[in-house]
């Protein structure tokens, strides 16, 4: 059962569709990958799953019940992308309040607070004011109040803007340590090498569409472009081939793109034949980069 | 409901427990106190002892001048205008010789300022002498003048005026309601602007802090706004609390401290009816029961209704504009316009209010809920006003604040999450027919 569906969501604004006719589905205990340029509706999108907007139509279902914002949203963890906390409250305080709000009582807020803060090395923090704190300790503050409560559910825009890379290391850590005692994680961002290393599943939105829905590898697999890359002891001397065209050499590589209806052991076959000193055979998948911009400027030209 | 509770108790802990907060609370009544007792204190004291010198040749006043404390009449002779200081004198009264008081001057002659006090004091013992002597001259028999003299005009009669309504009397004392009518109208006023300013700079720096998402992910928007108008109510009526123990308790303390002895010197100071030997117990007890007799039964309910119920008509006006406030300061004064205009309208018809507490545009004022937190309450001491009326005026408050609480709500809900556009009334009007 997917822990979270959504079914043809829009929401319109006076000048722009923001999210147009979206659907789709999370299995939980998934880490998924929201992408989109900026201005694609993934904050609105995001705003509608954790009750914050509620759609002009369509349907949300919450662990397969129909989407109640009053009770549901106790479960969903969000840390926006505009990170946000009041600046003249004492930290140990703030985090408590904010997992109260969440429905916590304060015994366990208490109990869960102090393990965090010990985790993140954050103890002697707790009587200072968040005006005292650098960026990054802000944002691990900040990650820290969005996971007190144990959400099923864990919305993170950009969570890793603003930290330096070993910050970086130890948040992503905790996101997959998450993601293996079945949190699900929902993972916003334009940045895609995070995406391919992090994510399992991705949807793409562009212009509130969706325009790409399915696991990384999957994606990835849709999208080849059949290009193989060629290893050789010494580059063969050029031959003409029914089966392939070499795109580019690269030192005693070769990449070379596989014509339509033919299989890769064709080509394997034929440089066998010509005697090439063939040493590797890869296929060359693409980044979700390539996609991601192939995808985008595609639409975007479409509509020029 | 367990969630606006959080949020009421973060709005009251945090501003309670900030630093301006005890200090305003704490220093301004003793500041109020202090001022009024110091002031009193200093004139009473800073009345230095004046021994004044008169030259009186024929004696007309000799008999009349009665020292005090603080005057010491003297006829010595010999002393004149050129050397009254040398003799120990302060001042030096002259009285023309075959004085006349139409046609001649009398001239106080000092080195220094005497000060206003003593100069009323001196003249009023001239004044009353030559009226003596005017008596004197028409045959009136001198105890007689004596015994009116020594009356106190307090005791010699009472006055009270009465108001009939229907079968209806109450005493009532126009001077009294005018003054309660007046100042708890003001202080509405003031308190509107203070707790309502300070509704929608909280707003602006949720909004600012960009922590309102992270808030309103965890409780509806409506919760939050209501959590916070219904904290800072909180807070405010802390405040006035505090500061009508402080003030009773502190006026009584020092009352008691200073008693006789500076209530002396200041009535004294009034110079009037200083001489004569009416008590100032007498006096405080007097005011005192004149003060008693406004209905407070009637006004301390009506007020602290009026205060929490325009506080919130108002306080979700302002955080609507809060809402919508970007960066710039200068945004919010102009959004606010719309809300200030009514509350300083309702300060001017207040003002005509509580003259004519009857008066149609008091009428209408008092029971319109943008105006009738302030004016009703410059209505109500007067004792006149019908029970429908305050009964229709509490009515229309209530469903009035309901209406603006809710209209606001859809205004902050959108406005809150609003970052980098300039917000029209327009489009805020758009806001308000929009389906969540």
């Amino acid at each position: 059962m997917p822990i979270l569906e959504l079914q043809n969501l829009k929401k319109y604004y006076a000048t722009q569709k923001a999210v147009d006719d979206i659907s789709f589905s999370i299995p939980e205990g998934c880490i998924f990958g929201l992408l989109g340029p900026n201005g694609a509706g993934k904050t609105t999108l995001l705003r509608m799953i954790t009750g914050i907007f509620y759609p002009d139509s369509g349907e949300i279902f919450f662990e397969g019940k129909k989407f109640n914002p009053t009770d549901d949203i106790a479960k969903i963890g969000y840390m926006p992308e505009e990170r946000g906390l009041y600046k003249k409250m004492k930290i140990g305080e703030q985090a408590l309040y904010l997992a109260q709000l969440k429905g916590m009582n304060r015994h366990d807020a208490m109990k869960k607070i102090k393990e965090w803060f010990v985790k993140f090395e954050m103890e002697s923090w707790w009587n200072k004011k968040v005006n005292d704190l650098s960026k990054g300790m802000g944002q691990k503050l900040q990650f820290v109040t969005t996971v007190l409560h144990n959400p099923k559910l864990l919305i993170l825009d950009e969570p890793f803007s603003g930290l330096d890379p070993v910050n970086s290391n130890l948040i992503k850590d905790e996101i997959f340590k998450l993601a293996k005692n079945g949190t699900t994680i929902i993972f916003s961002t334009h940045r895609m090498e995070q995406v391919e290393e992090i994510c399992d599943r991705i949807v793409l939105v562009n212009k509130g569409k969706k325009i790409l829905d399915g696991s990384v590898s999957q994606v990835k697999d849709d999208f080849k472009e059949h290009i193989f890359r060629v290893g050789f002891d010494e580059l063969p001397a050029e031959f003409e081939s029914n089966s392939f065209e070499i795109l580019n050499t690269r030192g005693n590589f070769l990449n070379v793109k596989i014509k339509d209806g033919n299989k890769p052991a064709q080509v394997l076959q034929e440089f066998l034949d010509h005697k090439a000193p063939i040493n590797s055979f890869n296929e060359v998948l693409p980044s979700l980069n390539d996609i991601f911009i192939k995808q985008v400027s595609h639409i975007n030209n479409e509509k020029i | 409901m367990n969630k606006i509770w959080l949020v009421i108790k973060r709005e009251y802990l945090t501003r309670v427990r900030n630093r301006t907060f005890i200090l305003s609370t704490i220093l301004l009544p003793l500041f109020f106190i202090g001022f009024i007792f110091a002031s009193a204190y200093f004139s009473a004291t800073s009345m230095e002892k004046q021994k004044v010198a008169v030259s009186d040749s024929n004696g007309i006043f000799k008999n009349s001048f009665q020292s005090s404390d603080l005057i010491t009449y003297e006829f010595p002779p010999g002393v004149t205008a050129d050397n009254f200081k040398e003799k120990g004198y302060s001042a030096f009264l002259k009285i023309p010789d075959d004085y006349n008081s139409s046609s001649d001057s009398i001239a106080l002659i000092s080195t220094k300022q005497l000060g206003m006090d003593a100069e009323d004091k001196i003249r009023d013992q001239i004044n009353t002498a030559i009226r003596n002597q005017a008596f004197l001259r028409n045959n009136i028999d001198k105890k007689i003048l004596d015994s009116i003299n020594n009356v106190d005009e307090d005791r010699l009669y009472n006055f009270r005026t009465i108001v009939k309504q229907g079968n209806k009397t109450e005493k009532s004392n126009a001077a009294l309601s005018y003054g309660i009518g007046y100042g708890s109208g003001f202080l509405i006023y003031i308190t509107l602007f203070i707790y309502g300013a300070a509704v929608m700079r909280g707003v602006m720096e949720e909004k600012m802090n960009r922590i309102a998402e992270v808030i309103i992910s965890s409780v509806r928007p409506f919760q939050l706004m209501l959590g916070k108008i219904l904290g800072i109510a909180a807070v405010g009526i802390t405040q006035l609390l505090i500061w009508i123990v402080l003030i009773v308790l502190l006026s009584s303390v020092s009352a008691s401290f200073f008693s006789a002895d500076a209530l002396q010197h200041a009535q004294a100071m009034n110079g009037m009816r200083a001489a004569a030997n009416s008590s100032a117990a007498a006096n405080f007890m007097n005011a005192r029961n004149v003060f008693l007799s406004a209905n407070w039964g009637l006004i301390i309910p009506c007020f602290l209704f009026y205060f929490i119920g325009g506080y919130l008509f108002y306080a979700s006006l302002f955080a609507a504009v809060g809402s919508v406030v970007n960066e710039d300061p200068q945004e919010a004064q102009s959004l606010m316009l719309p809300i200030t205009m009514p509350i300083i309208l309702s300060f001017v018809i207040m003002a005509t209010a509580v003259g004519k507490p009857d008066s149609p545009i008091a009428v209408w004022g008092s029971i319109i809920p943008f105006s009738s937190p302030i004016v009703m309450m410059a209505r109500i001491p007067s004792g006149n006003v019908p029970g429908w009326q305050i009964l229709v005026s509490m009515l229309s408050l209530v469903i009035g604040f309901i209406l603006t609480t809710m209209l606001a709500a859809k205004i902050y809900r959108t406005g809150i999450l609003l970052y980098g556009k300039k917000v029209t009334f327009k489009e805020m009007g758009k806001w308000l027919f929009r389906k969540a």
